[in-house]
C-alpha cells in the first residue's frame, strides 16, 4: 500500500461506522417490542441519552463546564407544550419550534460564554439556568407556574400513530428523533469543523497559531448543543404530555455531568452509555431503597474515578500498572 | 518575484511592561527566502519580539508590515492566513490526537475546509496527498496512527514544525526548534529544518550556536530588547561587541553556555 493510501484508509476508519454502533441502534429500535412493559423507560432514557449528548458536545469536545445546560432542555419542553396546547398538536412541527427556539436562546447565551475564565462561565451557565427557572415560575398565566404545563395533548406522529398509553410510540418517536440528531451530531464530530473543536479543547492557543477564529466556532458549538438540548427537551414533553419547572433544575444539570462522567466525554456514546447507565441504576437502587439510591450512585462514582472506567471496562488492565486517569 | 523582495518589515517596534522596556524600536526586515537567526543572551526580548510579529502582544509603538500590508492590528488568526505562522518554544501539540488527525485539519483549515461539517475530515484527496508529503518530510509516517502525547520528543518537536508548515506559511519563525531534544532524534530534527523550502522566509531563535552559524545566512543580535548589531554570521562573529556581550567566549564554538 502506498503512503496516501495508507494516510486515506487510516482517515476513513476514523469514522466510518462501526458494526457493533449498528447493533446498539437495532437493539434500541426493537427493545420496545423485546420489553412492552417498559417502553415509558426506554424513552426516557433515550432522551435523556440525547440530551447528555448535546451537553458532550461542548463539555467533551471544546472543554466547557456547563452547568446550566437544563436551561435549553427546560425552554425546548416549555416550548414544545406550548406550541401544542395554543398553535398545533402536531409534534413534528412542534418539535421544530422547540429546537428553533432552544438555539435562539443558545446562540443569545453565547454572548456571556464567550467571556470569562472557565469559572465565571461556569457561574453564568448556572445563572442562566437559574432565570429561567424563575421565568418559568414567575409567568404562570403562560406556563402554569409550579403546577407545571398539563393537558398537553398530541396529534398521531406523521398523522398516523397514536400516542398509546403503554409508550410504545412514544419509545419508537424518541428513539426516531435521537438516531437521526446522533448521526448528525456523528457527522458533525468526524469533521473538520468537529476536529477544530477537539483542537481548542486541547490546546487553544496553537489553534489560534493555525489560523482558526477560537470565539467563533466557540458559538457555533454552544448555539448547535443547545439546539439539540432543546429537542431532547421537546420530546420529553411531547412524549410526557407534560411540561415542569423542574426540567430547569440545577440537579438536572448536574445529573447530567454525571452520567457524562459515567460513560465518559467527548466520545458520543459516552452519553448514552452514561445515560444508560445511570437511569438503570436508578431505577433498579430506587426500587430496592427508594431514599438512599443517591448513596449507591455516590459510591459507584468514586469507585469509578477511583479506578478508572478504562480499567473497568477492560480486565485485562486490572493487574496492570497505572497509566493514567480515564477521567 | 524579485529575489530580494522584503517580506517582513518591523519599524521602530517598541513594547513597555510597565516601566520595563522589553522591546526597544526594534527595526529589521526579513527577505523573501531568507535564513534569518535572531541571537542574544537570556532576557533579551527574544520572544518578546516574536509575540509581536505574531500578535499574541500588541505593540507600544511601530509598526508590522507583511507582505506591504499594515498588520500591526491584526488578530494572531488573521496573521497566519496572510502567512506569518510561528512554532513554539514549548511543543503546543494537540494530545488526544494523532499526528494523522492534527495535520488532516490543519490542511484542511489551509485550504479552506476547516469550518466544513457534513463532510469528513480527509474526503479530499488535495488534503490527504499534502498531508502524506508532510508526514513523509517530517518522518512522522510510521507513528502518524498513535496519540500524540505518546510520541518521543524528537517526534513532537518535529509534528512542531510540520503543524506550522501545513499552515503554508511565507514568514516561517521558529521558536528553538531543537531545545531539549536528546542527542538521538537531534539529527533527525536539524536535517529536517535545513531541508525546509527555500521560498520559505525563516526567522530562526536558537541558543545552539552551531545551528545558527550552519543555518543562517543573516543574524541579529538582540541585547536589552534592542537591535546591537546585523550582519553575516563571518562578521557577527567577529564583532568585538558582541564578544563582550557573550562575556568575551568565542562565538563559534559550541562551548557559548546559555543556562
Amino acid at each position: 500500500m502506498t503512503a496516501l493510501a495508507k494516510v486515506q484508509s487510516s482517515l476513513r476508519l476514523d469514522h466510518r461506522l462501526k458494526p457493533w454502533e449498528m447493533i446498539a441502534w437495532v437493539l434500541a429500535f426493537i427493545s420496545p417490542i423485546v420489553l412492552p412493559s417498559h417502553s415509558l423507560l426506554i424513552s426516557e432514557i433515550t432522551i435523556i441519552a440525547l440530551f447528555a449528548t448535546s451537553l458532550d458536545l461542548i463539555l467533551g469536545y471544546t472543554g466547557i463546564v456547563s452547568l446550566g445546560h437544563a436551561a435549553f432542555f427546560g425552554v425546548g419542553a416549555y416550548a414544545a407544550a406550548l406550541f401544542a396546547k395554543l398553535v398545533m398538536p402536531d409534534p413534528l412541527v412542534g418539535l421544530c419550534v422547540a429546537v428553533l427556539v432552544a438555539t435562539a436562546l443558545g446562540l443569545l447565551c453565547t454572548l456571556t460564554i464567550l467571556r470569562g475564565s472557565d469559572l465565571t462561565r461556569l457561574m453564568v451557565t448556572l445563572g442562566v439556568g437559574l432565570i429561567m427557572l424563575e421565568l418559568g415560575n414567575k409567568l404562570d398565566w403562560l406556563t402554569g407556574g409550579a403546577d407545571g404545563l398539563q393537558g398537553v395533548v398530541m396529534a398521531p406522529v406523521l398523522g398516523h400513530f397514536e400516542f398509546d398509553l403503554n409508550g410504545k410510540t412514544a419509545a419508537w418517536y424518541a428513539l426516531s428523533i435521537t438516531a437521526m440528531l446522533f448521526f448528525v451530531m456523528r457527522r458533525l464530530i468526524h469533521s473538520p469543523f468537529g476536529t477544530s473543536l477537539k483542537f481548542m479543547r486541547d490546546n487553544r492557543l496553537r489553534t489560534s497559531a493555525i489560523g482558526i477564529s477560537v470565539t467563533k466556532r466557540l458559538a457555533v458549538i454552544y448555539t448547535v448543543a443547545a439546539g439539540a438540548a432543546g429537542a431532547a427537551g421537546g420530546l420529553l414533553a411531547q412524549t410526557t404530555g407534560f411540561a415542569s419547572l423542574d426540567l430547569f433544575g440545577f440537579d438536572r444539570s448536574a445529573d447530567l455531568m454525571l452520567m457524562l462522567v459515567i460513560g465518559g466525554t467527548g466520545w458520543l456514546w459516552g452519553g448514552i452509555t452514561g445515560a444508560i447507565v445511570f437511569k438503570l441504576m436508578q431505577s433498579f437502587i430506587a426500587n430496592i431503597t427508594p431514599q438512599y439510591w443517591t448513596f449507591w450512585i455516590g459510591l459507584f462514582l468514586v469507585v469509578l474515578v477511583l479506578v478508572g472506567r478504562e480499567r473497568i471496562m477492560h480486565p485485562k488492565t486490572w493487574f496492570a500498572k497505572t497509566k493514567r486517569s480515564a477521567i | 518575484m524579485n529575489e530580494m523582495e522584503t517580506v517582513l518589515k518591523c519599524e521602530g517596534l517598541v513594547k513597555r511592561f510597565g516601566g520595563i522596556t522589553a522591546t526597544d524600536h526594534v527595526t529589521m526586515e526579513l527577505k523573501k527566502g531568507a535564513r534569518h537567526a535572531l541571537i542574544g543572551p537570556n532576557g533579551a526580548g527574544k520572544t518578546t519580539l516574536i509575540n509581536l510579529l505574531t500578535g499574541v502582544l500588541e505593540p507600544t509603538e511601530g509598526r508590522i508590515e507583511l507582505l506591504g500590508q499594515d498588520i500591526s492590528h491584526l488578530s494572531q488568526h488573521e496573521r497566519v492566513r496572510r502567512g506569518m505562522v510561528r512554532t513554539f518554544q514549548i511543543n503546543q501539540l494537540f494530545d488526544t490526537l494523532t499526528p494523522l488527525q492534527t495535520l488532516a485539519m490543519v490542511v484542511s483549515q489551509q485550504q479552506g475546509m476547516g469550518g466544513k461539517w457534513w463532510q469528513a475530515l480527509g474526503s479530499s484527496t488535495a488534503v490527504t496527498k499534502r498531508c502524506t508529503e508532510l508526514l513523509e518530510q517530517f518522518h512522522l509516517l510510521e507513528v502518524m496512527n498513535q496519540p500524540t502525547h505518546i510520541l518521543a520528543y524528537g517526534k513532537r518537536r518535529l509534528l512542531e514544525i510540520a503543524i506550522a508548515l501545513a499552515c503554508e506559511p511565507r514568514v516561517l519563525l521558529l521558536d528553538e526548534p531543537v531545545a531539549g531534544v536528546p542527542a538521538g532524534e537531534r539529527e533527525e530534527l536539524l536535517q529536517t529544518v535545513a531541508a525546509l523550502p527555500a521560498d520559505v522566509s525563516i526567522l530562526l531563535i536558537e541558543h545552539d550556536m552551531d545551528l545558527v552559524f550552519e543555518f543562517a545566512t543573516r543574524l541579529t543580535v538582540l541585547v536589552n530588547g534592542a537591535v546591537l548589531t546585523e550582519g553575516t554570521p563571518d562578521f557577527i562573529a567577529n564583532d568585538p561587541k558582541v564578544k563582550a556581550v557573550y562575556l568575551g567566549s568565542s562565538l563559534d564554538a559550541s562551548k557559548v553556555s546559555h543556562e
